[in-house]
């Protein structure tokens, strides 16, 4: 009964240490003690954005072979390359809580973690690419910087990094869809269906609306989250609604308008069937989004093992080695 | 036979190429460093062709038979193992080309003097990955020999002295054949023995003559450019 106590005490003490770090907004570090609810709460989301940059090179890559300039084309490829670094810094920031990309990987493969469900949408047209570029990076960006600051350090400092360049991302997609929108009939057409296509699939990006959201309190709660699914979303559709009068394209939503009371935009009803059918598994795109990542995964398995004996048989020759030289010196 | 269009076609083929294997790799940090080797390779083609003319014309608008790239280059990815045989030879052949240009003095010495530096970490990336793989495991010992097999028939045609280019292409060559062979066999890997110059293939690409997936290639590379003539993107 007395180790029970104690632990208990040491426990209750670690709470409250915790609490007050929380509370004094610094941040929780790796070797800091935290709540089990707020580590595995932590691992969800920043695996779920791992996986999400991950998935998310594919429907950009789509369109890489097909870029229709060679400008364009170094662009994408840089976008798209970033994300593979975006992928690594997230999945390096979650092994800080003791798990392991092995694992992480394991999980999206099998489908017991999740990613963004926007990437569940087809790349149809070269416009997409700007529209992912100025909505979807957009989005991200509008839930990113707050993160920030959030109170689990390496998650805040790998968002430091990476908004800096989702926010060059998001300028560049924009630039694309004012070339377009600027163009000839055709590119315009193909500018505004890709908004069209695009818009409603962005603002489900914030998540399910804030009494339907099923973790949102205890992460405000724990700083992880600083501001509610609805807020963001808010906050993205009053950005987006100028931005698209510049571009000189309409937004796909005819309750959108200024409302002077609020301060704010009135935006039509999301449609929640859609975004819970996508999130389960039944999008447009989320079987063959699993499957060419467990293709490439599983093809690359006899290169990763490749890599593990090579490295196995060089470390032991440099062993053999060391140990030669150890003698000889003796 | 403009040589910074033989020189800008090779890269721009191969950036091609390598961009294809966008979320594909085996890891994550080959996804990274196959987009950073495409885009050096794409920025090479870009700075080259601009010499010759307009870029976007240029890559978008000739058909196969005005292209003057290396068969080597346009060759399918293949497995991880292809692309890096692929990867070696003609990294290999480009640093050494590129060395020889940036002390020439010539017309592309500035240019070859920027692209050596790219062209080294290329080259250090694709031996890296020969080891590995030939002294892997007897899976990947075998994939990289039949890659190295395969795709030797194709090294004949970067020794063609291509016009215009000061080189000393037997230095070149030898050079070549001196670096590759050490790696294969630190790889524990055979240089092959058959000929460097199939009947076909030597000095072919540079004439505009093609193997067939090229074709297909460009299809996908061009249908969206010229399915709208005169807009700029």
């Amino acid at each position: 009964m007395t180790a029970v106590t104690a632990e208990h005490t040491a426990d209750t003490t670690h709470q409250a240490r915790f609490d007050a770090a929380v509370a004094a907004d610094e941040r929780i570090e790796p070797r800091d003690w935290m709540p089990d609810e707020y580590r595995s709460s932590l691992v969800r989301q920043m695996a779920q954005h791992a996986h999400s940059e991950i998935i998310g090179m594919q429907p950009e890559a789509n369109w890489i072979t097909r870029a229709p300039s060679l400008r364009r084309k170094a662009i994408l490829m840089a976008k798209v390359q970033d994300e593979a670094g975006h992928g690594l810094y997230l999945y390096s920031a979650t092994e800080t809580l003791g798990t392991s990309r092995e694992e992480l990987l394991d999980k999206l493969h099998s489908g017991r973690q999740k990613y963004s469900s926007i990437f569940n949408y087809p790349t149809l047209t070269w416009a997409d690419v700007g529209a992912i570029g100025w909505l979807v990076d957009g989005a991200a960006i509008t839930n990113q910087v707050p993160l920030c600051r959030c109170s689990y350090g390496p998650y805040a400092r790998a968002m430091v990094r990476i908004c800096k360049e989702e926010s060059f991302h998001q300028r560049q997609g924009y630039e694309l869809l004012l070339a377009l929108s600027q163009g000839t009939p055709a590119q315009h057409d193909m500018a505004q269906d890709a908004v069209n296509r695009w818009w409603w699939p962005s603002l489900m990006m914030f998540g399910p609306p804030d009494d339907e959201s099923a973790h949102s309190a205890q992460s405000m709660a724990w700083k992880i989250k600083r501001h509610s699914n609805d807020e963001l979303r808010q906050r993205f559709v009053d950005i987006c609604v100028p931005q698209a009068e510049a571009l000189g394209l309409t937004l796909p939503d005819p309750d959108l308008r200024w409302n002077e009371e609020r301060g704010h935009h009135d935006f039509g009803a999301i449609d929640w069937d859609e975004f819970w059918q996508v999130l389960k598994g039944d999008g447009p795109c989320n079987e063959q989004r699993i499957t060419q990542r467990r293709r490439a995964h599983e093809e690359g398995a006899w290169v990763r093992e490749a890599a593990a004996a090579y490295a196995a048989k060089t470390s032991s020759d440099k062993a053999e080695r060391d140990e030669a030289q150890v003698e000889a010196t003796a | 036979m403009s040589a910074a269009l033989a020189l800008g076609d090779d890269a721009l083929v191969l950036s091609h190429r390598l961009g294809e294997w966008a979320g594909h790799a085996p890891v994550l940090e080959e996804d990274v460093a196959l987009a950073n080797i495409a885009l050096d390779l794409l920025g090479q083609a870009r700075t080259l062709l601009s010499l010759v003319g307009d870029e976007d014309e240029l890559a978008y608008l000739r058909e196969e038979r005005a292209f003057r790239n290396l068969q080597l280059v346009e060759q399918p990815n293949g497995d991880f193992a292809h692309t890096i045989a692929r990867q070696l030879y003609f990294s290999t052949f480009q640093r050494l080309l590129f060395g020889q240009l940036a002390a020439g003095g010539g017309e592309f010495a500035g240019l070859a003097a920027k692209a050596v530096k790219e062209v080294a970490y290329h080259q250090d990336h694709a031996e890296q990955w020969t080891l590995r793989l030939g002294d892997g495991t007897e899976e990947s010992h075998r994939r990289m020999q039949r890659a190295c097999d395969a795709l030797w028939r194709f090294t004949g045609e970067m020794f063609q002295p291509v016009e215009g280019l000061d080189v000393d292409w037997e230095a070149l060559r030898e050079g070549w054949l001196e670096s590759v062979t050490a790696v294969l066999e630190r790889a524990t890997l055979t240089v092959p023995d058959t000929a460097t110059t199939g009947a076909w293939s030597a000095g072919a690409g540079r004439q505009g003559l093609h193997t067939e997936p090229f074709g297909r290639m460009l299809a996908e590379m061009q249908h969206l450019h010229r399915s709208h003539p005169g807009a700029s993107w």
